[in-house]
């Protein structure tokens, strides 16, 4: 049966296949930029300050609400299948592994993808659309050390902060949880907490949050700071600030995924 | 007449095409110190274009562009940014920083280009601004709260905060009331008379150019056409000058 895929490429998939190179190739250029300028003065510490409270302080509500509950919920899911072979005892390990390899890091990644990427991408290309990157080109002020770099330095410093955050809160809903149901302590649920980890387990989490933070900023900033005219253009910044940033997230994870096991 | 030296902004042969499309096809003009001078012309026939490139915004694909002496499309970018902050470009749509509150806004070339200013001088400074443009009330509202005048004004107020020596209005009086449009004209005449500061207007509205323009050139098929006094260059039998005479002054 003949199928698409066996087909020489015609001109619909050449367009795409080239639409896609160049966007990777000014994707590359763009990261490029960034490198080459971040070392550079002027630094714009006020504004990347401004950066770390919007995309950290003000992003605290959800990731609380979330990783509290996700910390319940999962306690609650892996009970079951536990209780079955009796080693319910083991579920503050289980958690703690679970919340500090994967869950923590990916969860604060994919809500700071959804909050914070879709509000960079809107933001810069609403100012792209209404001249206000260029106003600021043309006042002598260096839009992308203004714009960009503060924001993918804020989004690569907040959201390893924020991951370290989710895991404790996450760890606190478990326990909660934990506590309700098998009458464990405090302190007996953190020694089994901190006996299951491992500096691997901490140091690639926060590499990978580190590596997620700087993509999630580049993204929402690419794809806003590049919006077509127009307000439809805003609208698709946003979204594909939000898209493109979740998906390469989770290539990132199974990167890190196949690193860590092979260092493992 | 002044000389090519004399000329605050000097543009020879300026050529610039999207894709097919050319849009400037040998742009000419010198800009004279203090003048006014009025680039008229339909839409989409390259008048923006023209001081996007003026102010390093747009590369022209040939020509030259000497802004105050020195050749604007062969400096590095630090040089650029320093010839920059003797041109205040007011945008079309105002181009406020909508993040900020006016005083931000105002605050914002000041802050980043002058060092060592006090607080005080900051404050005075951004209030004699607002006071020059009859918006001092307007202090710490956000753009969003502002008419598309007192946006204007405000977006003018921007730009002279750090006393430009050249200005570029971008269709000043674009989408404005005829009121409102007339106290945009007298602000352009008032920016001209106290900061002696030489102007390039974009525009196609024919009064503003006639209460403005010490000069005005028809820029039509990518070239200045007609450039000279008002009375002079729309006293000429042209077709296309006549047209856009009788849809500003006789519909």
């Amino acid at each position: 049966m003949d199928t698409n895929t066996t087909n020489p490429p015609g001109p619909v998939t050449t367009r795409r296949l080239d639409r896609i190179g160049l966007n990777l190739y000014d994707i590359a250029q763009f990261v490029g930029r960034f490198f080459a300028e971040v070392f550079l003065p002027p630094y714009e510490g006020r504004e990347i300050l401004r950066q770390c409270y919007e995309i950290g302080v003000r992003s605290l509500p959800l990731i609380s609400l979330t990783g509290f509950i996700t910390g319940i919920v999962f306690t609650n899911q892996s009970r079951p299948s536990l209780a079955e072979f009796g080693a319910t005892s083991w579920l503050p390990s289980l958690i703690a592994v679970a919340f500090v390899r994967a869950l923590a890091p990916l969860l604060t990644a994919l809500i700071a993808a959804g909050r914070v990427g879709s509000n960079i991408g809107a933001e810069l290309g609403s100012m792209r659309v209404t001249e206000q990157i260029d106003a600021m080109e043309v006042s002598a002020t260096n839009p992308f050390k203004f714009l960009v770099i503060s924001r993918i330095l804020a989004t690569t410093l907040m959201i390893p902060t924020l991951m370290v955050y989710t895991v404790f809160i996450g760890l606190l809903g478990a326990f909660i949880n934990v506590n309700q149901n098998e009458a464990t302590s405090f302190s007996a649920f953190m020694n089994e907490v901190f006996g299951a980890i491992t500096f691997l387990d901490v140091f690639s989490s926060l590499i990978k949050s580190f590596v997620f933070g700087f993509t999630i900023g580049a993204v929402g900033c690419f794809k806003g700071y590049h919006a077509e005219k127009g307000t439809e253009g805003v609208g698709k910044a946003a979204t594909a600030g939000v898209v493109t940033s979740m998906f390469m997230v989770f290539i990132e994870e199974l990167l890190a995924l196949q690193i860590v096991n092979a260092i493992r | 007449m002044l000389s090519d030296n004399a000329a605050v902004i000097s543009v020879r042969n300026l050529i610039i095409a999207f894709g097919s499309n050319a849009v400037l096809r040998g742009v000419d003009f010198d800009l004279k110190p203090g003048e006014n001078l009025v680039v008229l012309g339909k839409s989409g026939s390259g008048k923006s274009v023209l001081i996007k490139i003026i102010v390093g915004l747009l590369r022209p694909d040939a020509g030259t562009v000497q802004v105050l002496g020195q050749d604007v499309l062969t400096l590095t970018a630090r040089e650029l940014d320093a010839i920059r902050l003797k041109i205040g470009f007011s945008f079309q749509n105002s181009a406020l920083y909508d993040s900020m509150t006016v005083r931000e806004n105002l605050e914002f070339p000041l802050v980043r280009h002058i060092r060592n200013l006090s607080r005080a001088e900051i404050d005075r400074t951004v209030e004699e601004a607002l006071d020059d443009v009859g918006l001092k009330q307007a202090i710490n509202q956000m753009p969003s709260e502002l008419s598309g005048g007192q946006r204007k004004r405000i977006g003018i107020a921007r730009t002279l905060m750090l006393k430009p020596a050249i200005m570029l209005y971008d269709e000043p009086t674009a989408g404005l009331d005829p009121i409102t449009c007339t106290e945009i004209n007298a602000l352009i005449n008032d920016v001209q008379e106290r900061f002696k500061a030489a102007a390039i207007v974009i525009t196609h509205d024919l009064t503003c150019a006639k209460t403005v323009g010490n000069r005005v050139a028809m820029l039509f098929d990518g070239r200045f056409q007609r450039i000279g006094p008002f009375e002079e260059v729309f006293a000429a039998d042209d077709e296309l000058v006549k047209q856009f005479y009788d849809y500003n002054f006789t519909t």
